[in-house]
Parts: structure tokens; C-alpha cells; sequence
């Protein structure tokens, strides 16, 4: 049976990971300042100027209130991938330039199961003389801390460690690790792009020295990010983008002043509804988890089961390729995992590195269940999923059994 | 500009004349329009499902539209964050041993490479192209030469065509920083003939936030921001949808509307006769040279540039010291350093530019406030208004 139709209607959004729906309230904030208010915050001579830095600084005091940060701590950048690369980068180009006391620090350290702005920021320091250890991570995804405390030598920098993961949604012990690396006196950067505003963050408890958020996966808009950029005690970095000088020398580049403005009504929302919509999409969570396990037999949840983002689900479909399971549901829209790499043929880095087979690894369905997902579309989408997956097995299974004609 | 689009820009017919246009341009319209429509979606170009496909195909659009701005193929363009990440990108980027800047770059050409060479510039603040040919030949290593299309402090514009052949035969590559450039005159990149062009949206009535390096030929360029490997490795990071089809609908509408610089032209000449009438010794900068037809660097000896603009602020209109990215430091402005020009006439000169929506009451305005100003520090010794 096909799945019911929906004529008229654009697919079920449930790719949440991939990039969200810029939120009414958000794209009204913004809206003054890309007509009326246009000025450039760097023109300090004329009102127009001053009415953008001041509605900037605001921007900036409601990211900063929901992480615990000092509004003077945060850098805004184009988005998570320059925010990454800014902290990795920066950091080990400081380290480089400026030795602590004659002691070289060259080694750096990251999850395997790293984003690949991260990944690649690595290799590329490796090709510059940087060690990097790509940590193995536990089978439900989870750092090993006895695995960490073991990689961190003399020479390491830098730890980056992922908030909540873009793939399989698990979210790190952050306040443990940060633990770890401020007793070693080690930098601990986390990429918290799919974490910032949906669960609670604080740097100071967590001893987050550098913490990388994105406007559009909040319900912000693209092109804007921010790094943390941690002042007591200072995380030192080299800028990626000189030039004016705007963001205290760390970033240079005119401010986008509306997306700016975005992604600080995008916190300011998260702020007063993170507990209420947390509580509301574990719901829709545990209603698609359970309705799908109830239809499709050997369904596996991929991650650790507790320790997950509210809205973030990721299953292999027993024997059923992906991307064979994406198509045969135009109804909705998902994802294999990172869109960033969802083009590419090759399975998921992330589900191996959970220890997953090939064949397993390919089976794996991201499902991103977002602010403005309804209890209908997640029937639909129950529904749609199932009946698709139960057709592709009984194909696969006759398409064993039976001779061809 | 009328007075309908005044309300809407919230600016007040008399009280407010904005003529920094070349620290940022108000949105256009039809880049409004675009932006809104894909504000309102969803959807991760690199998605393979159709709210990701529907994006990418706005992106697709909207880089041959850009290109298109320069008569360039579509699969040049890089979207990047702004001009100041493009200048960063062409520099870092080009796998050059050597680096030949002119000295009236922008900050972001500059810091870029601290240690490049400067090109140095005659009393126009015009590259002075027998010194670029003999610093080419002095030495043989690959080199890129950095040369801005229009200076965004004065408006010269640079023989892009002639410094394009000097680098050319010297088997050197040419990056143009066209931010100030674009909209505001027509661009052809086989007439600019650099390898790599710098855009910025938010000075073409786009929005603030996304710009684009454009690359003419076959150059392989190591990444900045690496990651997701997006815009084909060259720029990783979710593209900003949004941003992308505000730059896009600006790139067509400023190319449409090009011919209104001769209307800007008129009303900046008008300015800058009036300045003279009112204040002899007022100078123009970069006046002799070919110039953007929207830019008037007017230095007023013995009155701070400071003092002008907060002066002229208070009366309400809206000029700058110069580049707006440094305008909150002090130090004087390093391109006219670079002219040659003294340091007192340096200390002494604010940026007027103009753009599509000015008009001639905003000339009145200006030349009404400059009035009264010059008047008033005349009245008083002239050391009160020069600290």
C-alpha cells in the first residue's frame, strides 16, 4: 500500500538537523533591520551606525545569557563551520606562534565522530606539522572518558568534543570532560550547533573554553554563527579573517546586522520555551520511536537511548538500504545523516565509527523532529515509513526467493 | 528618491539624510522581496530531499545571476560571508609566494597578508604601474597582485586593464576587490581581467552577510573554511539561502538600474560645487582621476574630520571618516596617506557618498549643514574646532 496522499503540500519536515525553520517571531525581529535600520554598526559617526551596534550588543547579551557567558566573550562568524574552524584553527596557530614557557603544544584532540568542519579543520592542521588523535567513541556513541584522560599529553591544546551530535543526536558529558581538560590545563572546544538552544548549556559549569553555535539550527537564519571565546582564563586564538578589526581583532568583516539580530531572538526565544518544547518533542519522539518499533520488526535505535537530543532520532532499517527507504517516501523529508555529506554514496563515518557493518551503516535514517512538528506528521510520518519499509523487505525477500523472469 | 520610500526607510524628509552609502547601502526592494520568500521556507541545499533541492536550485539561480553581474560563467562564483572574508579566500587562498598589494587597499586586503608588498600610488591614488613592472620583474617567484577596482574612501577608480596586462605578462595572478565597484558602475571581468574578483552584497543593496569571490579561469584555490565541502570544496559551511537570494535579486536590479548613476554623478557634482562656494579651501580628493560617479573624499582645513562629522550628525546627516570598518579608531586614513596627501588635510576629510535613492534635497541638506558648521568654526579661533 502507498503511503495516503498529501496533494498540494510540501513533504513532512523532519531533517531538523539539516537546517530548521526560521521562526515568525525571529523573521520579524530581523526584518527592520534589513529595511529601515540598514547601517553599518562599524559607522560609529551617524545614528544609523549606533542603532545597529546597540540592537547588536543586545543580539549578543541574550546568546551569551543562555550559555552563561560574558556578552564581551562572543564572536559572531557565518556560521558553525567558520566557528569550528576559527576555534581549531586559532587555536593551534596561537599555540604555534606563542609556546607556554618553551613547551611546544602541537596535539590536538577530536572525536571520530566529529562534524566534518571539525574533521577537516584537523586534517588540515595535521598537513601543517599538528598531531590530531581521532578518538574512538563507545558503541552508543559516547565519549570514553578513560580513552580521553589517556590521549591528553603535555603537548595537547586543544579537546574538541561535539555537544549533541548532528547524526545520531547523543549528547556528551560535557561538564566531565571540560573537568578533565581544565585540570590538564588543556583548551575544550564543543561544537554545539544542534545543543545551542535546545538543551541546557553552561559554560562556566561545563568549563567550556570555546563553544561554537549556528543561527539556522535554532530557528535563526543561515549565514550567521557565533564562537565562545572563553576571557577567565583566556582561550587565545589567531583570527582566521583580519581586516577592520570588528569583533575585538578576532573576526573581521561587516556585521550582518539582521541575522545578528536573528539569531539573538532565536535565544532569547529558546531561553523561555527550551523546557516546555524539550518536554514536547520527547513526547513526539517517544510517540515515533514506539510507533515505528510497533510496525517495523528489528528496527534499531542508533546512540544512546537515554542521552539524546529531544527532537533526534536515528534507526537502521534491518536490510533495507537508506536511501532506497528515502525514496520510496516522497511524503517526507529525511535524511541518511549529515546533509553536508547526505550527497555522497559512502556510509555514514559516524555509524561505523559506532561499530555498525557496512551494510548496517547504510540502513541508517536520520529523523529530525523539530519547533514546529505536528503529532499528525509524525503519524504520517509512522505510517509512511512503515508501509514503505514493509514493501522494500517483502521485494528484498522475493526478490531472493523468486527466479527471474 | 520619493517620499514613499523615505517613509518606509523610516527617514524623515528634512531631518535625516543618510550619505554613507559606502559603508553599507539600504536593502533593495526586489533583494527584500527574494529574501522574504526564502526566509519563509526551509530547506539545507545539500539535503537530498526536495525542501534541499528547492534551495539548491535558488542557490544555482542565483550564481549565474551573480556572475552575470561581470559577464562571468556562474561556476566561478564562490558565495562566501562578505568582501572581507573574498579578499581573505583570493589572498590565502591562491597559493602565492609572493604578494603585491597596492597601499590603498582595504583593511581586509591588507591584514590579509601583512607582510605583501605595497604598490604605491601617484597624488591621484592611482597604482603606479612602471613601479609594479619593475617590482615583477625584480623577482621571479609567483606572484599575485592585489589591486582594488574603486577605492571605497575616495572612489578612484584603478586602470584595472592596463595593471591586468603589466601582471599578465609577468605570469603573475590579479585578484580585484570589486566591492565598492559593483552596482555602481558597469563590470565586465574580461575587461577587469583579473583572475579572482571580490563582491560584497551589502554595498549593492543586497544584504549584509554574503559576498562572493569570483574565480574568470581555471585557478585551484586551497579552502578557508573547510568542512562539508560545499561550493565544490572551496567553501564549506551551510550556504546562507536567504542571503544568497538577496545578493542575487540586488545584482539584478543594480545592474538594471545602473543608469541612475548618471543621475548620482549630477547630484555629487552638484555637491561638491556647492562645498567649493561655500569653502574655497575645501579640497576634493582623488577629484583629477576617474572616479566612482558616488563618492566625495572633502577635506576642510583646520576642522577635524571628527568634529565634521559629529557636527553634521547633530543636524542629521550621516557622513564618515572614512572606511566605516575604522572609523571607530583613530589614526589617520592610510590611502590618503598613501596620495601624499598632509596630514593636516588628512586629519580633515569626511567621506560623502551617495547611491541610488539620494537626492537633491539630500544635497541641500548636506550643503545646509556644511554651511552653517564652517560659518560657525570660522566664528571661533580655528584651533577649537581642529583639537
Amino acid at each position: 500500500m502507498s503511503e495516503p496522499l498529501r496533494p498540494n503540500r510540501m513533504p513532512v519536515y523532519l531533517d531538523n538537523q539539516a537546517s530548521t525553520r526560521v521562526d515568525p517571531r525571529v523573521l520579524e525581529a530581523m526584518l527592520p533591520y534589513f529595511t529601515e535600520q540598514f547601517g553599518n554598526s562599524s559607522s560609529s559617526s551617524h545614528a544609523y551606525g549606533r542603532i545597529a551596534a546597540e540592537a547588536i550588543e543586545e543580539a549578543r547579551g541574550e546568546i551569551a545569557a543562555l550559555i552563561h557567558a560574558d556578552p564581551r566573550e562572543l564572536v559572531f562568524t557565518s556560521g558553525a563551520t567558520e566557528s569550528n574552524n576559527l576555534a581549531i584553527k586559532g587555536a593551534a596557530h596561537f599555540a604555534r606562534l606563542y609556546p607556554r614557557s618553551g613547551q611546544p603544544r602541537d596535539h590536538i584532540v577530536a572525536l571520530a565522530t566529529e562534524h566534518k568542519c571539525v574533521l577537516e579543520s584537523c586534517a588540515q592542521l595535521e598537513r601543517e606539522g599538528f598531531r590530531v588523535t581521532y578518538l574512538p567513541v563507545e558503541p552508543n556513541g559516547l565519549v570514553s572518558r578513560d580513552g580521553l584522560a589517556a590521549a591528553l599529553g603535555e603537548r595537547t591544546l586543544l579537546v574538541s568534543v561535539m555537544a549533541a551530535h548532528n547524526e545520531i543526536g547523543v549528547v556528551q558529558p560535557l561538564a566531565e570532560i571540560g573537568a578533565l581538560c581544565r585540570s590538564r590545563g588543556v583548551l575544550f572546544h564543543s561544537d554545539a550547533a544542534q545543543a545551542f538552544g535546545k538543551i541546557a548549556l553552561d559554560v562556566e559549569e561545563m568549563k567550556i573554553d570555546l563553544l561554537s553555535i549556528s543561527g539556522h539550527k535554532v530557528y535563526g537564519p543561515k549565514g550567521v554563527g557565533v564562537l565562545y571565546v572563553r576571557r577567565r582564563p583566556r582561550a587565545r586564538l589567531l583570527p582566521l579573517i583580519d581586516g577592520g578589526g570588528q569583533e575585538r581583532g578576532l573576526r573581521s568583516g561587516t556585521l550582518p546586522t539582521p541575522l545578528c539580530i536573528g539569531i539573538g531572538r532565536a535565544a532569547a526565544i529558546a531561553a523561555a520555551e527550551m523546557t516546555d518544547e524539550a518536554a514536547r518533542l520527547r513526547r513526539l519522539r517517544n510517540r515515533l520511536q514506539t510507533g515505528l518499533g510497533r510496525r517495523v520488526p528489528g528496527l534499531r535505535l542508533n546512540g544512546d537511548v537515554e542521552r539524546r537530543l529531544p527532537g533526534s532520532l536515528n534507526f537502521c532499517f534491518p536490510g533495507i538500504a537508506a536511501i532506497k527507504l528515502i525514496e520510496a517516501c516522497p511524503g517526507i523529508a529525511i535524511s541518511t545523516g549529515s546533509a553536508c555529506t547526505s550527497a555522497s554514496v559512502e556510509p555514514s563515518y559516524v555509524l561505523r565509527a559506532l561499530g555498525l557493518s557496512e551494510a548496517d551503516a547504510n540502513s541508517g535514517i536520520r529523523i529530525g523532529l523539530g519547533r514546529f512538528t505536528t503529532s499528525e506528521e509524525v503519524d504520517f510520518a509512522i505510517d509512511a515509513l512503515a508501509s514503505a519499509a514493509g514493501r522494500l523487505a517483502t521485494e528484498a525477500v522475493a526478490g531472493q526467493g523468486g527466479a527471474p523472469i | 528618491m520619493n517620499e514613499v520610500a523615505r517613509a518606509r526607510r523610516g527617514v524623515t524628509a528634512r531631518t535625516e539624510t543618510y550619505l554613507d552609502w559606502n559603508a553599507t547601502a539600504p536593502l533593495r526592494p526586489a533583494a527584500a522581496a527574494a529574501m522574504s520568500a526564502m526566509l519563509a521556507r526551509c530547506g539545507n541545499p545539500s539535503s537530498v530531499h526536495r525542501w534541499g533541492r528547492a534551495a539548491r536550485q535558488m542557490v544555482d539561480r542565483a550564481r549565474s545571476a551573480v556572475g552575470a553581474l561581470l559577464n562571468a560563467p556562474p561556476e566561478g562564483v564562490i558565495f562566501v560571508s562578505g568582501g572581507t572574508e573574498a579578499n581573505h579566500l583570493a589572498l590565502l587562498g591562491c597559493r602565492r609566494q609572493r604578494f603585491l598589494v597596492s597601499a590603498v587597499e582595504h583593511d581586509s586586503v591588507l591584514r590579509a597578508v601583512p607582510e605583501a608588498e605595497r604598490i604605491p600610488v601617484d597624488r591621484d591614488g592611482i597604482v603606479v604601474l612602471d613601479t609594479l613592472d619593475d617590482l615583477l620583474a625584480a623577482d621571479p617567484r609567483p606572484a599575485l597582485v592585489s589591486v582594488m577596482l574603486a577605492n571605497n574612501e575616495t572612489g578612484v577608480l584603478q586602470p584595472l586593464a592596463a595593471i591586468a596586462a603589466i601582471v599578465r605578462a609577468h605570469g603573475a595572478l590579479l585578484h580585484c576587490d570589486a566591492a565598492q565597484a559593483a552596482g555602481k558602475i558597469p563590470l565586465d571581468s574580461d575587461a577587469i581581467g583579473a583572475d579572482l574578483v571580490s563582491l560584497s552584497a551589502h554595498k549593492l543593496g543586497g544584504p549584509p552577510g554574503i559576498g562572493a569571490l569570483v574565480v574568470t579561469g581555471e585557478l585551484e584555490l586551497i579552502p578557508l573554511l573547510r568542512g562539508g565541502g560545499q561550493e565544490r570544496g572551496r567553501r564549506a559551511g551551510t550556504e546562507n539561502v536567504p542571503g544568497i537570494a538577496g545578493f542575487a535579486a540586488a545584482a539584478v536590479a543594480a545592474a538594471e538600474e545602473l543608469a541612475v548613476y548618471d543621475y548620482v554623478r549630477v547630484l555629487r557634482d552638484t555637491l561638491e560645487a556647492g562645498i567649493a562656494a561655500i569653502a574655497p579651501e575645501a579640497v576634493v580628493l582623488g577629484a583629477s582621476a576617474p572616479r566612482l560617479p558616488n563618492t566625495a573624499a572633502i577635506a576642510m582645513p583646520g576642522i577635524a574630520a571628527e568634529t565634521q562629522v559629529i557636527a553634521l550628525d547633530l543636524d542629521g546627516v550621516m557622513v564618515s571618516a572614512g572606511a566605516a570598518c575604522s572609523s571607530g579608531k583613530v589614526g589617520p586614513s592610510h590611502v590618503l596617506e598613501a596620495m601624499g596627501v598632509g596630514p593636516d588635510l588628512v586629519g580633515s576629510t569626511i567621506r560623502v557618498s551617495l547611491g541610488w535613492d539620494s537626492s537633491e534635497a539630500d544635497v541641500v541638506h548636506f550643503l545646509r549643514a556644511c554651511s552653517t558648521l564652517y560659518r560657525r568654526c570660522r566664528g571661533l579661533a580655528l584651533e577649537a574646532c581642529a583639537a
